[in-house]
């Protein structure tokens, strides 16, 4: 029967594989490693900033570990998402340190680079020609927001990765790319079935999540003719039945269906069954196809913020916490008004309690008087100078405001000199579309180069 | 007065994507999947409000086979921007805790 096993070392380059796992993984002759590098989990500062939220040191670390077991082996190794946000930079800075590597270990590799990047022109023309749509909750992009955005990347599916293996690359760096895409991509080279591809591919992208223990390395994808088998790569760890399962709804909005470029997966109809004591057989997915759309993400400036923080412990503001709170965003923005003369439309100023209802939403009443609350104070504006000018306002208010005139003044607790942090500029996400597009390469330039020369 | 937190075995919360967040019910047996499906709160209306989002975009999804529950609505604020409180979502779950079942 036709086979295909993809070793997937870790859910994330950077964040480790024990040696044994990578030894034991690469003895069971895999046909390509493929591994992702981003998310946007971390937020939208690394897509704006192009900064990798792994280190230098940790991606190099994997990289060593990875790049000559795949050489000898001759397999291709595929990583998704480079740098974190699969900026260009991010693509240009995994390039670096494998050029790096292969020239230490004196040899030396064709590497592609996918760029994930896509310019505001070309976005704002392919929307007046109608081939870009909101997903939910989202509405219709404009030009002027197209614009407004520092960064703006397009999600690889299978087909620009499984080229550049064609063109015979053996390092295969992406820019943003769908975390399955990286794993899917060689088995359906391979023409193995759709289905069981891009669902072998959502079970081992965050690798061991989908395992017992979550230290111990990744996972091993053998993808055949009749379904897909997951197994750990440490021998210390298992797969059930469970833990695969679950896996399927991780990260997921809906529990049975993916959509990926072209195709989406069907995995209601799923059967898991435990093969032995450490690996899981997975049957009856399918995938239909679609028309084939990339996902867009974007970012853009939201304002220049400043921190403050201030620790309370008295009681008599504790045991009314929420209308002193009440009085104090009231004093602050009154202060702002009338001393610096600047109008509420042109700041943002948050309040977050922490110990009281720090994560906001309908927290339940009633949760009795806290010992000590945390006060973060956040103010957003439009540039860092007016958002420090407007926390320094609220600074007496913060370090003595009672709440109550016939009280006498309290102090409370800031923690450190000065009381405000400048945060520098903050950044939104900005889309949640997609584009529609005639050929899966048409929004990606790829390069070769010849890495360790 | 039993609640989710009594009977479940597992439950968490994470982003799904940065517009959307889902929340997985994690049940021992078909009983206790069961008695959660028929708490009054497990429905879009009930959902919308402990959460504070629009109940026509609340999705449940009963998974039998697993004994699992999945909600899934958009996010208040979009993740990382500048009045999300909670970037991976991951203590979103907390207030179902206390609902009963």
């Amino acid at each position: 029967m036709q086979s295909c096993k993809i070793l997937v070392p870790t859910g994330m380059l950077g964040s480790g594989c024990p040696e044994e796992a990578i030894e034991r993984g690469f003895s069971m002759r895999p046909d390509a490693v493929a591994v992702d590098a981003g998310s946007t989990d971390s937020g939208p500062y690394f897509l704006a900033t192009t900064h990798s939220k792994m280190t230098r040191g940790a991606v190099r670390r994997d990289l060593a570990q990875i790049i000559p077991r795949q050489l000898d082996a001759g397999i291709p190794l595929i990583i998704g998402s480079c740098g974190s946000a699969g900026t260009d930079a991010g693509v240009d800075y995994v390039a670096d340190i494998c050029g790096e590597i292969l020239t230490e270990i004196g040899r030396t590799a064709k590497i592609a680079k996918i760029y994930s990047e896509i310019r505001a022109t070309d976005l704002v023309d392919r929307l007046a020609r109608g081939q870009v749509r909101p997903l939910p909750p989202s509405l219709p992009l404009t030009k002027e927001e197209i614009e407004s955005c520092i960064r703006i990347v397009g999600l690889q599916g299978a087909e620009p990765m499984q080229k550049a293996i064609r063109d015979g690359a053996q390092i295969i760096l992406c820019g943003r790319a769908t975390d399955t895409a990286v794993l899917a991509c060689v088995p359906l080279m391979k023409g193995l079935p759709t289905g069981a591809s891009w669902h072998a591919a959502k079970i081992a992208e965050c690798g061991s999540v989908c395992t017992e223990r979550l230290r111990l390395g990744g996972v091993m994808i053998t993808v055949t003719s009749a379904g897909f088998e997951v197994e750990p790569l440490h021998i210390d760890n298992r797969c059930t039945v469970a833990s695969v399962s679950a896996h399927m709804l991780y990260e997921n909005s809906d529990p049975f269906r993916l959509i990926e470029p072209g195709v989406i997966l069907d995995a209601s109809g799923a059967k898991y069954e435990q093969l032995d004591h450490r690996r899981v057989r997975v049957t009856g997915s399918f995938a239909e196809t679609t028309s084939y759309t990339i996902k867009l993400e974007a970012a853009r400036l939201a304002g220049y913020q400043t921190m403050s923080f201030v620790c309370i412990r008295e009681p008599k503001v504790l045991e009314r916490f929420d209308q002193w709170l009440s009085s104090l965003e009231e004093v602050c923005a009154s202060w702002i008004r009338d001393n610096m003369n600047v109008s509420s439309q042109e700041y943002d100023i948050d309040f977050r309690p922490y110990g009281w209802n720090g994560l906001g939403g309908n927290w339940p009443p009633g949760s009795g008087v806290p010992f000590e609350v945390g006060l973060m104070v956040l103010v957003t504006a439009e540039t860092s100078e007016l958002s420090l000018q407007i926390a320094r306002a609220c600074n007496p208010a913060l370090l003595h405001w009672s709440g109550d005139p016939s009280a006498p003044m309290p102090s409370f607790a800031f923690p450190y000199s000065p009381a405000e942090t400048p945060r520098g500029p903050v950044y939104e996400f900005a889309m949640n579309h997609v584009v529609t597009v005639d050929d899966p390469l048409d929004l990606f330039r790829m390069e070769y180069t010849e890495g360790g020369q | 007065m039993t609640t989710l937190r009594d009977i479940a075995r597992h439950v968490r919360s994470k982003n799904a994507g940065p517009f959307w967040v889902t929340v997985d019910i994690f049940l021992d047996g078909d009983a206790e999947f069961e008695r959660v499906c028929g708490a009054p709160w497990l429905n879009p209306n009930s959902i919308s409000q402990i959460f504070g989002v629009n109940a026509s975009s609340v999705k449940v999804f009963p998974i039998p086979e697993q004994n699992v529950l999945k909600i899934s609505f958009p996010r208040r604020y979009p993740q990382g921007g500048i009045h999300d409180r909670d970037q991976h979502s991951g203590q979103q779950f907390v207030l179902l805790l206390g609902q009963k079942v």
